[in-house]
């Protein structure tokens, strides 16, 4: 308990709580994003976490954020389009969620539609195909809950539970995972060696005249592996899901999605986002002859003219080992 | 007398005397703004995957993406004394924050020389520990081609010879030889140029330029169906960039203050 005056019941400030940052995305990258309207606080984030996993926020109680966002599963799920509660499925894979309070530009989901993770929380509730329900009857459902007021009190010191303070808490509860212990993290601080085909793989995710990855993914200096921004890679000559494009009504945006992170690719199948690619043999294959061009293809899909990178058979393989060495399995059994 | 102290500490804050002459002088701030420009038609961001460019050899292009480092921005006044502008800049053409480089650095009102750098010099380049925000931003060059930053980015499209839209990725970073990669043979291609000569009397924003249509004309002539991407590991290609930034693409724009 923290209490600011004598009558504890009238007055809780919450503890103020920092995230535990990864050291080498300490050295290597600069600070995350939290917004001053959204500090973090040990019973804000408390409270997000419990609402993640509560059903109460669909409209019949049967889903929760974590139905669609596993943490076993890096914090998504391994169908193709996810179930609502009416059975509807959506038309974009579930986006794994971890590091999102490194997301500079926060423009969050594969189409940039929600520029904070608070905005982006409003949405699945009130989604027809998702939780289908109405923040005005969650926000009642949880103002009748035993125990929800109390912790709102404690969290924000307020008892007006409305969709603004949900989605504060679950932002907060969100920017609190973190994925940073990976094989290829331990390797980089010295205290376990990569394999050779790992280090190959490496090699070919960095060689701009094999994979070229980097541009788009990250290396060894940005330990997000992904730059956040929004690209056409090259799945489609038709575009039917324009992407980032609806969103902005630019045509030269049209078949852009965000770039993922390659972390955790172990726990997360399928790929893209639309989930067309069930394995990462599918996904390198993919790079590497799978190529299509349309007009507002990334000019660094440059060998689309041959379909691809065209890498050998052990390049593939090897970057595939090196992909699964930045996997995080204490990340993904850390949530009971 | 309180009254006149005030007085006093205030002119101390807003004149200094030289050491010759006991004149006061004004010290005054500047700021820098980067402009981008084809040929004198300005380039903005409402250009990206827009505007047609048409490139020395006739090639039309279009660019998506264009982004670059300068650093060791410096005003150098008739003594010789150098004033170096914090840090670094990374320009974005897609992000208008970021042509604009505010300094919290105090000059004397006068008149100086302008240089800077294009990219980084090898001590900046490799500097230990690297830089936290050019890392988030993906701004790395890999390992095996040695490391450190890239200088530019610009990409975008272009019709080849056959009238086929084609990428370009006009990537520069310090010229490596990866022949013997156990061996790399570094060449330098970063560059100082030198701006000119500007007075500043009061609070002053200085305009860098860069014709962009420079880096594809002279002194070489660039063929984008010949060298469009994969122009990292190009040793010869990074020297061809580098011989291009140095003719011409830089100048100084107008300086209102």
């Amino acid at each position: 308990m923290n209490c600011s005056s004598k009558d504890a019941e009238d007055i809780y400030v919450p503890i103020p709580a920092s995230l535990k940052i990864p050291i080498l995305f300490q050295q290597k990258l600069i600070a995350p994003v939290i917004p001053t309207n959204n500090t973090l606080t040990e019973e804000g984030i408390t409270l997000g976490k419990r609402l993640f996993f509560d059903k109460i926020l669909s409209k019949d109680n049967t889903q929760s954020c974590a139905t669609c966002h596993d943490p076993k599963k890096a914090f998504t799920d391994n169908d193709r389009f996810s179930d609502g509660v009416d059975g509807k499925l959506g038309t974009r894979n579930s986006m794994p969620l971890f590091n999102l309070a490194w997301n500079f530009d926060e423009r969050f989901t594969w189409d940039g539609k929600e520029l904070s993770l608070e905005r982006q929380a409003l949405e699945p509730v009130r989604n027809l195909i998702e939780m289908h329900s109405k923040w005005v009857n969650v926000a009642q459902k949880i103002k009748e809950h035993p125990e929800y007021p109390t912790l709102f009190k404690e969290a924000f010191g307020s008892v007006k539970i409305d969709s603004t303070l949900i989605t504060k808490a679950l932002a907060q509860f969100e920017r609190t995972l973190i994925s940073g212990n990976s094989k290829f993290d331990r390797h980089l601080l010295g205290t376990t060696q990569l394999s050779p085909e790992e280090q190959n793989g490496f090699d070919v995710f960095m060689d701009e005249t094999r994979g070229d990855c980097f541009h788009c993914h990250g290396s060894n200096n940005n330990p997000l592996w992904t730059d956040n921004k929004f690209h056409n890679n090259g799945l489609d000559a038709i575009l039917t899901d324009l992407g980032l494009g609806k969103v902005t009504g630019d045509p030269n945006d049209n078949g852009k999605f965000k770039t993922p992170s390659i972390r955790n690719l172990k726990f997360t199948a399928p790929y893209m986002h639309d989930g067309r690619f069930n394995t990462l043999d599918e996904v390198i294959d993919h790079y590497s002859t799978g190529l299509k061009s349309s007009p507002t293809i990334d000019p660094l899909m440059k060998k689309v003219k041959q379909g691809g990178v065209n890498i050998s058979n052990k390049d593939k393989a090897d970057l595939k080992a090196f992909l699964l060495s930045l996997s995080d399995n204490d990340f993904v059994n850390s949530f009971n | 007398m309180k009254q006149y102290l005030i007085l006093f500490l205030i002119s101390l804050t807003f004149f200094s005397c030289s050491s010759d002459n006991d004149e006061l002088i004004k010290e005054v701030s500047a700021k820098i703004k980067f402009s981008q420009n084809w040929d004198s038609t300005t380039i903005e961001k409402s250009d990206l995957s827009n505007t047609k460019f048409t490139n020395k050899l006739g090639t039309k292009l279009t660019i998506e993406k264009l982004r670059y480092l300068v650093s060791k921005i410096t005003l150098t006044n008739g003594s010789n004394e150098a004033t170096v502008f914090d840090g670094y800049k990374l320009i974005d053409l897609s992000d208008s924050e970021s042509l604009i480089h505010n300094s919290t650095l105090k000059i004397s009102e006068g008149t100086y020389n302008l240089s800077m750098t294009f990219g980084f010099n090898n001590d900046d380049n490799y500097k230990v520990g690297g830089y936290q925000d050019l890392n988030s931003a993906s701004w790395n060059v890999p390992d095996m081609l040695g490391g450190g930053y890239h200088y530019m980015q610009m990409e975008g499209k272009f019709l080849n010879k056959i009238i086929e839209q084609q990428g370009f990725a006009y990537h520069a970073i310090r010229a490596v030889d990866k022949t013997d990669p156990a061996s790399l043979k570094f060449e330098d291609t970063f560059f100082t140029v030198d701006l000119g000569v500007i007075s500043i009397k009061n609070n002053a924003t200085i305009e860098i330029k860069m014709n962009v249509a420079e880096w594809f004309k002279n002194p070489n002539e660039w063929d984008l169906n010949e060298l469009n991407s994969m122009l990292m590991p190009n040793f010869e290609a990074q020297k061809l960039m580098s011989a291009n930034g140095k003719s011409g693409v830089f100048s100084l724009g107008p300086v209102t203050q």
